[in-house]
């Protein structure tokens, strides 16, 4: 299978700290990749990277065959950012309907977003009367407006209700299923139990790259939790 | 360039300011404060008046606007939709030219709302051209909008933003030609106002309000004002970065 995201000895550097060092990294494409790691670990950085919005020091990030950031992607790759990028002094609807101009799409696509996040009854409201939840829902729609093929999402499930959040793990896998590719970063153990694939990251490097069962089967656990725990163990006793 | 982009973002930023009437209030109420005040500041001496407030029309407008969006540029930062917008298509270019005529539009109206004032109640007389003034003072507005764009892709922090006024928008206006003429100026100081672009705003606002005479120093005016405003645009777009740290 081709690789849809082609990371080559990424190094970033942050006053001073090597935030990613020497990073390589293969995406596959039409999968969802869970990027798991600590706070501090480099998720974030490596995010902003792959959408070009990242001073990177050295080596390279290469999307379906064009440098990341580049004009050509700008249709092609959505991110969303930890905090939720939107205008707090504009509803629902204008938010999302400015951003609909940026990638001249139709007006139907708004109420396609809306539903799919379910927020249709938040449209006439202003952003900033909305909970933190609702935000990084109009902040993820703003992202599916142009219908990616890569998607980055930071953290998209923060402060969501459970039922929300398996909503919204089952949208994922749908429009993987249409070919999209997503990179989404948790911190929620359950959530990395439904990626494709697993990518976790340490003090800015990858530990480990695969699916859920082979982490499952080289730790000898059988489940997550341990086999993080696992793995931290013998990264540790490494040092 | 996308003009459809350049009207979109113009658009939502009026739009932000709708659900901000406080802010509309400011923005047009606050230089009409300033022409009343400085009308009952001289009091009888009408000549004071009439010679210092041309000056002042052009100035008002340039420093509000210049604040107003060197901070709204700031917003758009710190809330990550800068960044945001930074990874679609819109370019650095249309998204300064989209602020441009945001706020352009808004100068209209507190430009026309000052000159109407000033010229009405406040009965401000002039041998000039009153066309020719609310020219130059639009001019003005939109340059301090450029300006402050050009200078908030500079600023990381509300702090270094706010201090943008003292730091450049004071010394130009020392050196504009309100408190001393320029051509009294010493040397070294006319020759850095001559660097200045207020300085031909208010040249130029000045001129024009004192003489229907149209000469070649309101000529150099009008095309420095005019410069200045897309050079602004282009060099804040060039400044602006889309890769940070």
């Amino acid at each position: 299978m081709e690789a849809v995201l082609d990371i080559d000895r990424l190094c970033v550097r942050r006053s001073g700290k090597l935030v990613l060092n020497n990073l390589t990294l293969e995406i596959l494409g039409a999968r969802v990749t869970g990027l798991l790691g600590a706070s501090g670990s480099g998720k974030s950085t490596l995010m902003r990277c792959m959408v070009g919005v990242q001073r990177i020091d050295s080596g390279t990030i290469t999307i379906m065959g064009i440098s990341a950031g580049a004009k050509e992607l700008r249709r092609k790759v959505g991110y969303v950012s930890q905090s939720p990028a939107v205008y707090l002094d504009l509803t629902v609807l204008e938010n999302l309907d400015y951003f609909r101009s940026i990638f001249s799409l139709p007006y139907s696509r708004l109420r396609e977003v809306v539903d799919t996040v379910s927020l249709a009854g938040t449209q006439k409201q202003l952003v900033s009367s909305l909970s933190g939840g609702q935000r990084a829902r109009l902040s993820l729609a703003i992202a599916l407006l142009p219908s990616p093929s890569l998607l980055v999402l930071d953290e998209p499930t923060v402060g969501l209700d459970p039922l929300l959040r398996e909503e919204l793990w089952n949208y994922f896998h749908e429009l993987a299923k249409q070919g999209c590719t997503l990179i989404v970063s948790s911190h929620v153990m359950d959530e990395a139990e439904r990626c494709d694939d697993l990518v976790l990251l340490r003090d800015g490097k990858i530990m480990f790259h695969s699916t859920p069962a082979t982490l499952k089967a080289s730790t000898e656990t059988d489940n997550l939790d341990s086999a993080f725990l696992a793995l931290a163990k013998r990264a540790k006793s490494e040092f | 360039m996308s003009s459809s982009r350049v009207f979109a973002t113009a658009k939502r930023l009026l739009k932000q300011l709708r659900h901000d009437p406080r802010t509309i209030v400011l923005l047009l109420g606050v230089p009409l404060l300033l022409m009343v005040l400085l009308r009952y500041l001289f009091g009888a001496q009408i000549a004071e008046f009439n010679n210092l407030a041309p000056m002042l029309i052009a100035l008002f407008p340039f420093t509000i606007m210049f604040i107003v969006t060197s901070i709204a540029m700031l917003r758009e930062r710190m809330s990550g939709t800068l960044e945001r917008l930074l990874t679609s298509p819109i370019s650095k270019f249309e998204i300064l030219a989209g602020y441009g005529l945001g706020f352009g539009i808004l100068a209209v109206l507190q430009v026309v709302l000052v000159l109407l004032v000033t010229f009405g109640p406040l009965e401000l007389t002039t041998n000039g051209n009153i066309v020719m003034l609310l020219l130059f003072s639009l001019l003005d507005a939109l340059m301090g909008t450029s300006l402050g764009l050009l200078l908030s892709t500079f600023a990381n922090s509300e702090f270094q933003a706010v201090q943008f006024l003292p730091a450049f928008i004071f010394p130009q206006m020392l050196l504009s030609g309100i408190f001393t003429p320029r051509n009294q100026m010493p040397q070294a100081l006319k020759f850095l106002s001559d660097l200045l672009p207020l300085s031909y705003a208010i040249d130029g606002a000045s001129r024009t309000a004192s003489s229907t005479t149209w000469n070649l120093a309101t000529g150099v005016d009008l095309t420095v004002v005019v410069i200045a405003i897309p050079l602004s645009l282009a060099l804040g777009a060039l400044t602006l970065k889309r890769q940070t740290k």
